[in-house]
């Protein structure tokens, strides 16, 4: 039982962790149809530049996270202007391979200013155990599972009640009604990759908290395939569930099975996903308007 | 402005006669529009809308109602159209050059082909969305109540998703979509598509009293042509991108050729037989 339990946190809090590295990667998609091979090297730079902000600049992790949040929105904005937008209305393979390049240039510029070394990141947020059901788990994982859910919910809201929100709601479901509307399609698309960065940033930095700053970190972020495509690629309800339920599967495979297979069963999880139903569980089957 | 006085100045040097388009609210002069580079849609059209009026514009399937329409509301970049040669002037002012979202500002809506309401959006955040390009959350409220005034049955359904409505409601929440955002003129393509008469009777009915009571100027594109004709106070009729006959809604409504090719009524007024209509089935889909 005691396992149990401390797998189940162990499963959510990460799963937490990737939903939200995935909330960014389907706001991009469901926005702009952009697949966003980046969003692990988002997640990187984010604990990277929260580290040198703390560590190195000896900020409060307050500033840093704010700080970081900046330097994650100008990164997304900067992305989308120079680089997507030259882009629009070339074939969806130009962009694939555009992200791809992206992520390996983001990767090697962080390797390039902050080295191989593993880090530790600084303790903001107290490493103690509590005891749950009778299982001690780490203080920091119910941290990190209580920020994320604080995160989703004002995601949300932003979606639901702000002008913003519901524009890019409205472009992701039409964009050329959204546009006879006045919404302007590229500024939805400049805060889509700007939400992206700061939903990255929120992921990395607790992610760095649980595991220490290193590449690793981007490892862990190309579980958001497996997160996206079981829970649907343009579905915000399909992250946070294919997140949870990634993270679960990998915590119980690496509890009770081991050897390994834990660094696989998301794929293999993928792969049958994509065999059986291609669209996710929530995604929308795309019915084109002619 | 000064395009304005430009424009009254050549066309006084060139034709002593008033021009008709001086002074309206809208007006497209000798509007050229290709698609993608190649197709040549628009040849040339010329139409003006007063400030007030209601204006029709009929034509056959692919005549370039919806090309025009789009030319307008600065939509034919989403769709690899450009507007190649003319020009478009909107209260003396020159329009053809904006962006969708610097027409709207402006006080110009359209409401597309098709209803295209988002879906995935309720009733209530498909018209703030129509509301995107104005600020100031305390209007909405009472912007709102107006649209749910003139349509009733959006009312009942605020937070239903617009993907479950049926056609007539749809139709509804397009059109508030578009009168939330407050436009001075309001384009409409095709709001009877695929309703019922009875529906269709009411649509037009509203239009009418969006016209009366707000003060809304009005260009519609309708393949019915009867009720377009009731409604308006003046139309056009296109063919092949290029306006080929234009005047008073009541009086072409009489012109034979109108009566032939688009009311399918004979020499006598009186209706034809489906046999005798069926020559035109190919070109008319509105028979
Ligand atoms: N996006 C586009 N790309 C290329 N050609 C187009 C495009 N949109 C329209 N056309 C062409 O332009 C012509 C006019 O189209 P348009 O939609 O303006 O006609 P319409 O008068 O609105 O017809 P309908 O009554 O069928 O709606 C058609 O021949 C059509 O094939
Ligand atoms: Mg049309």
């Amino acid at each position: 039982m005691a396992t149990f339990v401390q797998l189940t946190v162990t499963g959510l809090s990460n799963g937490a962790i990737l939903a939200l590295a995935a909330l960014g990667f389907v706001l991009i998609y469901k926005s702009s149809s952009v697949i966003n091979f980046a969003q692990g090297q988002f997640l990187l730079i984010g604990a990277y530049v929260v580290w040198a902000l703390t560590v190195e600049a000896k900020l409060h992790w307050a500033v840093a996270v704010l700080g970081a949040v900046l330097v994650a929105i100008a990164l997304g904005i900067v992305v989308e202007r120079l680089i997507l937008r030259p882009l629009v209305g070339q074939p969806i393979i130009s962009v694939i391979m555009v992200t791809i390049g992206l992520s390996q240039v983001l990767g090697a510029l962080v390797l390039i200013i902050w080295g191989t070394t593993p880090r530790a990141f600084p303790e903001f947020i107290p490493s103690s155990s509590v005891d749950l059901l009778g299982a001690q788990v780490g203080a920091s994982r119910l941290w990190a599972l209580g920020l994320v859910a604080v995160a989703l919910v004002a995601f949300a809201l932003f979606f639901t009640r702000s002008r913003h929100g519901i524009a890019m709601r409205a472009v992701a479901d039409d964009q050329q009604a959204a546009l006879a509307m006045g919404i302007s399609v590229r500024r939805v698309f400049a805060l889509a990759w700007a939400l992206a960065g700061v939903s990255a940033v929120v992921g990395g930095v607790l992610l760095a908290n649980l595991v220490g700053v290193s590449g690793e970190i981007s490892g862990f972020g190309l579980l958001v395939f497996p997160v996206v495509i079981l829970g649907g690629l343009d579905s915000v309800l399909g992250a946070v569930v294919g997140g949870a339920l990634i993270g679960l599967l990998t915590a119980y495979t690496g509890g009770y099975v081991g050897g390994g297979l834990e660094t696989v069963i998301p794929y293999v999880a993928l792969v049958l996903i994509l065999l059986v139903k291609p669209y996710g569980l929530f995604g929308q089957v795309r019915i084109e308007r002619v | 402005m000064a395009g304005e006085d430009e424009r009254g100045a050549g066309s006084a040097a060139a034709a002593p006669a008033p021009d008709p388009a001086a002074g309206a609210l809208l007006a497209l002069n000798n509007v050229e529009v290709i698609y993608d580079e190649v197709i040549l849609v628009l040849r040339g059209l010329s139409l003006h809308v007063g400030e007030g009026e209601v204006v029709a514009l009929l034509g056959s399937n692919g005549a370039g109602k919806s090309t025009t329409l789009k030319a307008i509301s600065g939509l034919l970049p989403s769709e690899n159209g450009e507007i190649t040669d003319g020009e478009i002037a909107y209260a003396g002012r020159r329009i053809d050059h904006l962006d969708a979202a610097g027409i709207v500002r402006l006080g110009i809506c359209q409401v597309m082909e098709g209803r295209r309401v988002f879906e995935h959006l309720t009733v209530e955040e498909n018209l703030r969305a129509g509301a995107y390009t104005r600020r100031g959350d305390g209007l909405l409220a009472d912007d709102l109540e107006l649209v749910f005034g003139y349509f009733p049955p959006l009312a009942g359904r605020r937070r239903a998703d617009a993907g479950y409505l049926s056609g007539g409601e749809q139709q509804m929440l397009a059109m508030g979509r578009a009168l939330i955002a407050r436009p001075k003129l309001l384009m409409l393509d095709e709001p009877s598509l695929g309703l019922a008469p009875k529906l269709v009777a009411e649509i037009f009915g509203i239009i009418r009293r969006l016209n009366e009571e707000l003060g809304t100027t009005i260009l519609v594109v309708e393949q019915n042509a009867r009720l377009a004709l009731e409604i308006a106070d003046r139309a056009y009729v296109m063919e092949n991108g290029r306006i080929v006959l234009d005047g008073p809604a009541a009086e072409l409504a009489q012109n034979p050729d109108v009566q032939e090719f688009y009311l399918g009524l004979t020499e006598t007024g009186e209706r034809k037989s489906y046999r005798d209509v069926k020559h035109y089935k190919r070109r008319k889909r509105w028979l």
